[in-house]
């Protein structure tokens, strides 16, 4: 019985070790870094260091990339459909992640496809700052906004800031 | 020819009047029905637990509706700590179409809650039954629009509105108008587009679709995260239903909420009583014209009999 017992924990650990840099190889088989810049009329590019958050999410990929990267989904509602092991044609975000999520063109597709189960993913951006500052937040990472993207003259004149600052008010209210 | 005497003419009288108070009712009845907004008008879904209270939206609606600019630059959070004289915090106005004020909420993990606040976009507005000139607009896609060239600057609306929502252009001296927002109809929902606050979300707080598509989305969301949210859609069916519907994980009334409000239109509360006004300006004083005339007939009569002898 214990030889058996053995048997099988080696045959686990070794299993385990064989998956480990497998996971780890596609973790590495991303890109270095990665150049978001969607809000560009607004902000700067925001140069997002990917193999840094590779290490920091310790190669668990699924953190962001949820089941794309063949990885077990940890939210066991996913499970039942993406049961993990399966790496999508795509993994970048905005593959899945529309930019044009409130268009004509996508609430029709929405509303249209009954067969359709996601009726309800993020817009490109919304995913990005969920995800990005959802984790920052309890992880103790940058939350402010230009900690991120830093604003350009085009977002100062849009949040009246900086150069376009209003004249201050002495008293505001007259009663 | 029949005689007409008094009994027979009283009698008549009342059942004239039955005949006309019961088909006033029937049309009452037929009135009293809840409109329910156009079946594929658009609408908001506001998520709370998502807001981060950037301000973002408060930028945006300020651009796209030319309003003029702001006391404080839009990435100033001091405004957060505004009181306003009234006590209360900071409100639409005519030169903001919409507010995001900060509710600290005992216990929360995450901090702040952060309420962004505009017209809710009524199916039934309070507003537009209660303006006297019309100016008021409840278009297929869900805004609630008004005519400003219209508007006499009466204030009936912002005493009529559940939510304190209208704002008026007291800085016009000459021509005061109503100013509130329009959920972008003009250039943007009537083309299809999502309102300027919810395109420049940067955290997809507020989710753009048809009204009755985000129901279930919100429903959706309570569903798969029942211990977060609290089980109730915000204007799902207050005041007989709004476009913009909200989602939360504290109380409502916590953040300034009103959850008394009761899911009646605000016009239900006086159609019955406005159904009966026609009827007692049209037959009362024909009524009591006559019973007038009746009393008085004897009278008459008297007067007229010693003239006949003569």
């Amino acid at each position: 019985m214990t030889q058996v017992r053995k048997k099988i924990i080696l045959l686990l650990i070794t299993l385990a070790l064989a998956g480990w840099p497998a996971a780890h190889c596609l973790a590495e088989s991303g890109p270095e870094s990665a150049t978001l810049d969607r809000l560009a009329n607004l902000y700067e590019a925001v140069n997002f260091n990917h193999s840094a958050h590779v290490d920091i999410t310790e190669g668990n990929c699924a953190e962001c990339h949820h089941h794309t990267t063949g990885a077990v989904p940890t939210n066991p509602k996913c499970l039942k459909c993406h049961p993990g092991g399966q790496e999508s044609d795509s993994m970048a975000c905005q593959d899945c992640h529309s930019a044009k999520r409130f268009e004509v063109a996508y609430l029709t597709e929405i509303e249209s496809n009954t067969q359709l189960y996601h009726i309800d993913k993020p817009g490109l951006k919304g995913a990005y700052h969920q995800k990005c500052m959802g984790c920052h937040q309890t992880t103790g990472g940058p939350t402010g906004c230009q900690d991120c993207h830093v604003r350009n003259e085009k977002g100062d004149e849009f949040f009246h800031a900086g150069n376009f600052s209003p004249a201050p008010v002495a008293h505001n209210g007259g009663h | 020819m029949k005689k007409i005497n008094r009994r027979s003419f009283l009698k008549g009288g009342l059942a004239g009047t039955a005949v006309v108070a019961g088909t006033a009712v029937s049309k009452e009845s037929s009135a009293s029905q809840s409109f329910g907004g156009y079946p594929d008008s658009m609408g908001v879904l506001v998520d709370f637990t998502k807001c981060v209270g950037c301000r973002s939206c408060e930028a945006a609606c300020n651009k796209e509706q030319g309003l003029p600019a702001p006391d404080k630059p839009f990435d100033d959070m001091s405004v957060y700590d505004e009181i306003q004289h009234n006590g209360q915090k900071r409100r639409t106005s005519e030169k903001a179409y919409t507010i995001v004020n900060r509710y600290k909420v005992k216990d929360r993990e995450a901090g702040p809650v952060f309420r962004k606040f505009q017209c809710n976009h009524c199916n039934e507005p309070a507003c537009l039954t209660s303006c006297f000139v019309n100016a008021y607009t409840k278009t297929k896609e869900g805004a609630v629009i008004y005519d400003p060239t219209v508007c006499v600057g009466c204030r009936t609306c912002m005493i009529a509105c559940p939510f304190y929502v209208p704002a008026y252009s007291y800085s016009s001296p000459i021509n005061p108008v109503i100013k509130k927002c329009i959920m972008c109809y003009d250039t943007r929902l009537k083309f299809g587009r999502p309102p300027a606050c919810v395109e420049a979300c940067p955290q997809e707080v507020m989710t753009f679709g048809k009204r009755k598509d985000l129901i279930k989305i919100g429903n959706a969301r309570i569903r798969s995260n029942p211990d977060k949210y609290i089980d109730h859609i915000y204007g799902e069916k207050e005041v007989g239903g709004t476009a913009w519907m909200y989602l939360s994980d504290v109380p409502f009334d916590q953040i300034g909420f009103n959850t008394h409000i009761g899911e009646q239109p605000i016009i239900s509360y006086v159609k019955e009583f406005l159904t009966i006004v026609p009827m007692v300006l049209t037959i009362w004083p024909a009524l009591f014209t006559g019973f007038h005339l009746l009393a008085n007939r004897k009278e008459a009569l008297k007067n007229e009999k010693p003239s006949g002898k003569e």
